[in-house]
């Protein structure tokens, strides 16, 4: 048995995370926290650099045509870092639509740009807050041009490229608009995690291309892209663990570490247990992502309701393990609380994806 | 990333399915497993098997060949469990000898020794039980008082041990004494192995809150042990007991009863408030829940199979494994019952039917949780041997045995 990631995607993975400490994100995430900018431009031309957006990309297409699994592996070191930039939107979802659901002549229209980075996407998904279906998706497709609203686009006033949900009047499926075209325009909109930029759009008979899809294609795009962000979550989980117990084990309290109470130790071993649950389940989605497994929808669900999990625990704990500290501006506890409630928000609450594993496993198990 | 064998491992498998199948009957499904009738008929069989396993050269796999063994790999040894899982073979009585007192054996007795009591453990003609806890040692299991008083070449015991697995039908015992009452609790512990036949020796059966009988105490009343048979120095017990602990956690594995594959099937065919229960929100969250665990143990397990099939050391699993699932079993045999609703408190003892299914669940998880460790105690060992925290001050570091208050005030 080898479920594993190679020597190879290990070494990916270890030069991502010291690339990512020398650049000192999460310093970065905190800056644009702080600041004006919606994203750390500098870094953002660095990952370019490094290539990583072009990770999954096929080499026809301007990519480097490696497989999921190294970009598994560098999704969990983006995460870990709280790199604030746009690669979740424009890698896991817009690139993805397209490579998935485009055609010939779009892939090569688009994808190059993608991967040299000279194109930002956004997935713009949700109208309201309740979770989006078939049945509530108002935006409309007609005759090459869509109208309508969404709202919390993740990167929507970073991208220049749109995957948009909308109906055609027969179902829902994904669309492509240019933010140049006529009739979009773009609203910032202020969030409980700004160093990730967020924004509603509105399309008014804006340009828009058809991709081959409907909604069971949308159902697909974002199991393909929950299992990425599961690796980010496991990453910030992972990270608020360290966290948390190197600054018990240097925090005296009644005359010793912290760390040698066990009120603080079991907290520790819980974290230690989600986060390695998570692990096992995510790797069980990179599994099934990197082999088109039929398994993917169950997979894809089962990690990102474990990585959630863990993240949310690992946290809200590393918060409480750091007592007054842990709630004030200045530690970085925060950044990772806001970043946690962020990834959870992206492409679906905790009890839609429950709901969607239990119906993938209804559906694997009938006879 | 896969899920193959390597040439080596196929090969092994290929070779372990290949004898199992001439010599046991396939499950007809999961559920289809061993039962025996009674007690004293499951020894029976599972002695019976145990020989068949050795003549066929599959006893006590990682032991040595000169005592009964294989010298396999561990990734045989996983190998050998899966592929012995899809049969109906016997099970249980022999895993405390041979998981913990012969790995003991192997490290503390003589030659001579070993020569004369590792073999007929392998092949199931002796059955050896742990004596280890006492009433006022438990989670700390160095807290025992059982007393050893040398005399000549003769020790004599006297006290009490409990949860002992076994002990009324075992031919020999691990046991672990009180040799210097006034040294430091660590320090003043010897190991023995006894005949459980000696005359002093009394076993009692200790009635669980499920009904059963599957423990027991056992007391000693100047009971004579030849120093021979000391393992380890005088007052070096606990260093051997630490042996014979880990392999306990390796040994102690996932929670056995109604798993999210029962509690699926369950929530697809019973009715909840004019529906489905599946069709209940609250019952597809818990259900989504006990998935994620399970799903989630069983790639841990994967990778740590990987781990092994690399020859590196596999990652502190068992701990793990151990605490998510005896919980989920606590959570889903409630569930189980709660499904049923009134009629959920209802005793079903109708052997197979679903109702007792969970019940056992219901008891036996509370079980799960203390037996082999505590909760607590895995945490501890999760914080401190996985993450490095430190060790809880204790109270009685380096106080003589005889001055530190222990059990019950």
């Amino acid at each position: 048995m080898n479920f594993e990631f190679s020597a190879d995607q290990m070494q990916l993975k270890d030069i991502a995370r010291k690339f990512l400490e020398k650049e000192e994100a999460v310093k970065r995430a905190r800056n644009v926290l702080e600041g004006e900018a919606s994203y750390d431009e500098d870094l953002w031309a660095q990952i370019i650099e490094m290539g990583f957006t072009a990770t999954a990309i096929p080499e026809e297409y301007g990519g480097l045509g490696l497989g999921y699994l190294e970009l598994c592996v560098i999704a969990e070191e983006l995460g870990r870092s709280l790199a604030p930039t746009p690669f979740s939107s424009s890698v896991y979802l817009a690139t993805e639509a397209i490579l998935n659901y485009g055609d010939d002549s779009l892939k090569q229209a688009y994808l190059p740009g993608f991967a040299s980075g000279e194109k930002i996407g956004a997935f713009a998904h949700s109208e309201s807050n309740t979770s989006p279906t078939e049945a509530n998706i108002n935006c409309a497709y007609s005759d090459g041009s869509l109208t309508g609203t969404k709202i919390a686009v993740v990167d929507g006033d970073i991208a220049n490229t749109f995957i948009v949900t909308a109906n055609n009047g027969s179902g829902v499926g994904l669309y492509l608009v240019d933010s140049s075209s006529e009739g979009v325009e773009i609203t910032e909109q202020s969030t409980l995690d700004p160093s990730r930029s967020h924004a509603s759009i509105v399309f008014n008979n804006s340009k828009a291309i058809e991709l081959n899809s409907d909604w069971s294609n949308v159902q697909n795009l974002l199991d393909r892209a929950a299992v990425l962000f599961s690796f980010e979550q496991l990453g910030g989980a992972e990270a608020c663990m360290d966290m948390a117990k190197e600054y018990a084990m240097g925090r005296y309290a009644f005359g010793r570490s912290i760390a040698s109470f066990q009120a603080i130790k079991h907290k520790l071993a819980d974290m230690y247990i989600a986060v390695e649950l998570a692990r096992s389940n995510c790797y069980y989605g990179a599994w099934a992502l990197s082999t088109d497994a039929p398994e993917l929808p169950t997979a894809a669900a089962t990690c990102r309701v474990s990585a959630s999990q863990a993240y949310h625990e690992c946290s809200k704990e590393n918060i409480q393990t750091h007592g007054g500290m842990g709630f004030t501006w200045e530690f970085d506890c925060h950044l990772y609380y806001r970043r946690c409630r962020q990834l959870a928000a992206n492409i679906g609450s905790q009890a839609i994806w429950k709901d969607k594993l239990i119906g993938s496993l209804e559906r694997a198990n009938q006879i | 990333m896969d899920f193959n064998d390597t040439p080596e491992e196929a090969k092994f498998r290929k070779e372990a399915f290949e004898w199992l199948k001439a010599n046991a009957e396939l499950k007809e499904g999961p559920k289809d497993s061993w039962r025996a009738s009674s007690e004293e008929e499951g020894l029976k069989e599972v002695k019976i098997w145990q020989k068949k396993l050795h003549e066929g050269g599959w006893a006590c796999l990682h032991w040595p060949k000169t005592y009964g063994g294989r010298e396999s790999t561990p990734i045989e040894r996983v190998i050998w469990g899966q592929e012995v899982s899809k049969f109906k073979v016997p099970g249980g009585y022999l895993e405390i000898g041979q998981g913990m007192a012969g790995p003991v054996m192997m490290m503390y007795a003589t030659e001579e020794q070993k020569e004369r009591y590792l073999p007929p453990m392998a092949t199931g003609e002796e059955i050896w039980c742990q004596l280890f806890s006492e009433p006022a040692a438990g989670s700390d299991v160095a807290g025992i008082k059982t007393k050893a008083e040398l005399d000549g070449d003769t020790w004599t015991i006297n006290g009490q041990k409990v949860w002992t697995s076994g002990a009324h039908f075992s031919d020999y015992g691990i046991l672990v004494t009180r040799s210097d009452p006034s040294a430091p609790k660590h320090k003043g512990l010897t190991f023995f192995f006894v005949d459980m036949k000696s005359p002093g020796i009394e076993v009692k059966p200790i009635k669980q809150i499920s009904g059963g009988a599957n423990f027991n105490e056992v007391y000693f009343t100047d009971v004579k042990i030849p120093d021979s048979q000391r393992l380890g120095a005088v007052g070096d017990g606990w260093k051997v007991s630490l042996t014979t602990l880990m392999n306990e956690r390796l040994a102690v594995g996932d929670a056995s009863g109604p798993d999210f594959q029962e509690a699926f099937s369950l929530a697809r065919g019973q009715d909840l408030n004019g529906k489905l229960a599946i069709e209940n929100d609250a019952v597809r969250e818990k259900l989504a829940d006990w998935y994620c665990q399970q799903s989630g143990l069983k790639y841990a397990k994967y990778r740590n199979i990987s781990a092994l099939s690399r020859g590196e050391t596999p990652g502190p699993q068992s701990s793990i494994t151990k605490i998510v699932s005896g919980n989920k079993l606590q959570e889903i045999a409630n569930f189980g019952l709660d499904m049923l609703d009134s009629a959920g408190i209802l005793r079903s003892d109708e052997e197979g039917a679903e109702q007792s299914m969970y019940q056992y669940g219901f008891y036996g998880a509370a079980g799960i949780r203390i037996a082999g460790g505590t909760d607590e105690i895995l945490k501890n060992i999760i914080s401190e041997q996985v993450l490095g925290m430190p060790q809880d001050m204790r109270a009685d570091k380096g106080l003589p045995f005889n001055e530190i208050p222990t059990g019950n005030k």
